[in-house]
């Protein structure tokens, strides 16, 4: 049995789980999602009821395709996050809570690829 | 005694959300977290959207069909109100999160000014978006 105090025990080792990564890449995917989401509307706006010839023009232009890529990765990675925090405040049997975690992320993580195959299949 | 419960004596309970008069900024974080949730739904929408377009007309006209029935419309609409308020609020955190703002006033009035930029935001895309259809 060592006679350090709790708090001396774990002092120096760095945080116990991830500190603040979480709260940072929410902040920092928001930062990225501010303009984006600006352009999005304004264009997603302008081409309502565009025709499949219109659309496939826009998507043909690889700074609208890689502004939309931008656009979904980032705004998936912001989702992920923030269901989290919902599920982690209202999800309190860890059984379920883990389970719901992980579907979280995979699909997000679906959603992303099916997106990006989209977008580059339309812009390529 | 004869009214203890299990739990101890029977203590009055702080005022809860059903008692007091809802603050502005409480109302805003709520909405926070409920339009975020109802992106992170709408983001299938988004998917089914660049999915229909790079299968190809058929998928599109389709997609195309769903958005402009009036109950796709009204979605989208949705969609729409929930993502330039979750957008507008979110640059109001990320001035909270480097110190500025706090004071009730200011944090009451932000809100306001919010809540009526996002009326006004999402009413003129939407003039953006029937005038594009042609409609207007």
């Amino acid at each position: 049995m060592s006679l350090r105090t709790p708090l001396g025990q774990v002092q120096g080792l760095g945080s116990a789980r991830s500190g603040t990564q979480h709260f940072w890449r929410q902040r920092a995917t928001a930062v990225v999602l501010v303009p984006l989401t600006l352009w999005f509307v304004w264009t997603v706006a302008r081409y309502t009821g565009a025709s499949h010839v219109e659309v496939r023009h826009f998507f043909a232009n690889p700074f609208n395709a890689g502004s939309m890529l931008i656009f979904v990765l980032a705004g998936l990675y912001h989702m992920v996050l923030g269901v989290q925090v919902i599920i982690e405040d209202y999800i309190h049997r860890e059984g379920t809570k883990l389970a719901l975690l992980v579907l979280n992320q995979f699909a997000a993580f679906a959603v992303a690829v099916i997106c990006a195959i989209a977008i580059l299949r339309l812009a390529l | 005694m004869a009214n203890q419960s299990a739990r101890g004596p029977e203590r009055p309970l702080s005022p809860h959300v059903q008692i007091y008069r809802w603050p502005v900024t409480m109302g805003m974080s709520i909405l926070h977290r409920v339009t975020g949730f109802g992106l992170a739904l709408g983001s299938l929408v988004l998917a089914w959207w660049l999915v229909a377009a790079a299968m190809g007309p058929d998928a599109y006209d389709t997609f195309q069909a769903v958005a402009y029935h009036w109950f796709g419309r009204f979605v989208l609409f949705g969609f729409t109100l929930a993502l330039v308020f979750h957008m507008m609020n979110g640059v109001r955190h990320l001035f909270w999160d480097m110190g500025y703002g706090f004071a009730v006033p200011t944090a009451t009035r932000a809100g306001i000014v919010i809540y009526v930029a996002t009326i006004v935001v999402t009413w003129a895309i939407w003039m953006i978006a029937y005038s594009a259809m042609g409609k207007l």
